[in-house]
């Protein structure tokens, strides 16, 4: 029906017709030029022994095995930490305080705040407080806890959507048949809130693997296969940073590293939503 | 927690639907002075009321004048509502109902409640069943599908779903759900039931079913039952009462056997209400 809207018709509405359309392609566009220069560069570098080699020459040349590495550790630690917190205050916050409290309206309003603040400032607190403070230095044990106080807000805020977003039928329907409160959290609640965890994962693990500013001051920059924890290692986003900005010559190797992590990306999307509908679909036969 | 006890050899009695052919009033619910505010508000007031053991007694009044308020005043559901308060008393038997220290898990599980939408939750049919039961303790395979079965033939659900007991209650349809829903309840062999216009958001042919349903059950479970349609508490009540709007808040005008309220009631209004001419 738009589509055969001409502009004598009705002015108006061809103007708001070519404005939201426009606007559309204008999005699209860019997202595709992106993905495509970088499938364009990035996809002659890609082979096994780029993923697995150490990297040569500040990076000039070999690969991103050790780097793969360090971003998987990060990334672990961060997601070790923030889950069981995030789902633990998403709980407390849709399920025993009260909406309008003081104390929900307050929590979730510094949520909001810390979901806006710059990573770098959250590089700057975590630099500050767990490499000296607790003394953890440069390592990757650092920058996962950074990293964990980053996604935090934006976890707990969407999971908490997610408890909200559960009929209240439900819990009244299982309290009156004299169910406990935490047999209808784990049993009921939980698996119906799965999706609004699964989009706040997706978010908070999209923001912390592709963060290069709060890792820069608390991961380092080291680009060796790190021993454990407690050793620097660099991220992939900084990597390519590092080798678009800092090293020339070292263009070809950061498209191949930027391609890696767009996959990656895509690759953890796909597997959440996987899970989420696998989970929620074993929930619903068996337990 | 003690093992459920099967309900099966608790047949229905047969009982006509007749008024006095049902056990004599016996006190079973002893209602005191009960108020219930929400904040400030005032759902009802002062309501003092006898439920007898064994008989359907029927709640009937306006919309928003505090029935399904004081339903939920009986199992305790208004625990989960912030900032409601509830005075007055409650015997049912001879536990006292808002006392801080009674068990609300117990005290749920000896009083089933039925909601105006079928609820059941979003798990297959036998694991819909089969929850409640495991949470109250009753882990046996073996006993656990004789209670499955027994409740949902209770219900006369058994022969339309026993070959698709693993598919979504979802799947069902609105009155097979509310069925459904009774089953769940009654697989606790609850001793009451507390019925929120279960026919309410039905077909009419679902809402035909499910009401014989509830005739079927009289005898063995009391229960009260709220509902908007005069026709349907006139034909299943053994006992009504009447609740009014006054003053902004709920008040009971008037209780008594079904066939003295509506045939020769004592109350202008509850003549007024119950002839159509008011409500």
């Amino acid at each position: 029906m738009v589509k055969t809207l001409s502009r004598s018709q009705n002015p108006r509405e061809w103007l708001a017709f070519v404005l939201v359309w426009g606007a559309a392609a204008v999005v699209t566009a860019t997202f595709c030029w992106l993905l495509g220069d970088i499938l364009w560069h990035g996809l002659s570098r890609l082979s096994w022994t780029f993923l697995t080699a150490p990297p040569e020459s500040a990076g000039r040349r070999g690969g991103i095995g050790p780097i793969l590495v360090s971003t998987f550790l990060i990334l672990g630690v961060c997601l070790a930490v923030s889950l069981p917190i995030g789902v633990g205050t998403a709980v407390l916050l849709a399920e025993f305080t009260l909406d309008q409290g003081l104390f929900g309206r307050m929590t979730r309003r510094s949520l909001d705040v810390l979901a806006g603040v710059p990573s770098i400032v959250f590089g700057l607190f975590g630099n500050a407080f767990f490499c000296k403070t607790l003394g953890l230095g440069f390592s990757i044990l650092s920058g996962g806890l950074t990293l964990a106080c980053m996604v935090l807000p934006i976890l707990i805020r969407s999971t908490e959507e997610g408890f909200r977003a559960v009929p209240a039928s439900y819990r009244l329907s299982a309290a009156a048949l004299g169910l406990s409160r935490t047999t209808t959290l784990l049993h009921l609640l939980l698996p119906a809130a799965v999706p609004g965890l699964i989009v706040g994962l997706v978010l908070g693990v999209g923001r912390a693997i592709a963060e290069t500013a709060a890792l820069i001051f608390t991961s380092g920059y080291v680009d060796r296969m790190p021993e454990s924890l407690l050793d620097s290692g660099r991220a992939l986003s900084i990597h390519i940073f590092d080798l678009s900005m800092n090293v020339s010559g070292g263009d070809a190797n950061a498209y191949g590293s930027a391609l890696v992590l767009v996959v990656l990306l895509l690759l953890i999307n796909g597997t959440a939503s996987w899970l989420a509908t696998v989970g929620l679909h074993r929930k619903i036969v068996t337990v | 927690m003690t093992p459920i006890e099967p309900i099966a050899e608790r047949r229905p009695q047969h009982l006509p639907n007749d008024e006095p052919a049902c056990c004599k009033p016996h006190p079973f619910v002893d209602v005191d002075r009960l108020s219930l505010h929400y904040g400030e508000k005032s759902a009802f007031q002062d309501v003092t009321l006898s439920i007898s053991k064994g008989r359907i007694t029927a709640l009937v009044g306006p919309s928003g004048c505090g029935k399904t308020s004081f339903l939920t005043c009986l199992n305790r559901l208004t625990d989960l509502i912030p900032a409601c308060l509830v005075s007055g008393r409650i015997t049912i038997d001879t536990l006292d109902v808002l006392a801080p220290q009674t068990d609300v898990i117990r005290l749920r599980r000896r009083i089933g409640m039925i909601f105006q939408k079928p609820n059941p939750f979003p798990l297959s049919i036998r694991r819909n069943l089969e929850f409640p039961l495991r949470e109250h303790g009753l882990r046996d395979r073996t006993q656990l599908s004789t209670a499955i079965e027994t409740a949902l033939r209770d219900v006369g659900l058994w022969d339309e779903v026993k070959d698709r007991l693993d598919s979504p209650a979802l799947a069902l349809s609105g009155g097979q759900q509310q069925r459904l829903c009774i089953a769940r309840a009654l697989a606790l062999s609850p001793e009451m039931l507390l019925m929120d216009e279960p026919c309410s958001a039905l077909d009419p042919i679902s809402s035909g079913i499910v009401e014989d349903l509830i005739v079927r059950l009289r005898g063995r479970y009391t229960i009260l039952i709220v509902t908007h349609n005069l026709a349907q508490a006139r034909r299943i009540a053994n006992d009504a009462a009447l609740f009014w709007v006054h003053n902004g808040a709920g008040r009971l005008i008037e209780a008594g056997p079904a066939k003295q309220i509506f045939e020769d009631p004592r109350d202008p209004l509850t003549a007024a209400y119950v002839s159509g001419m008011r409500g």
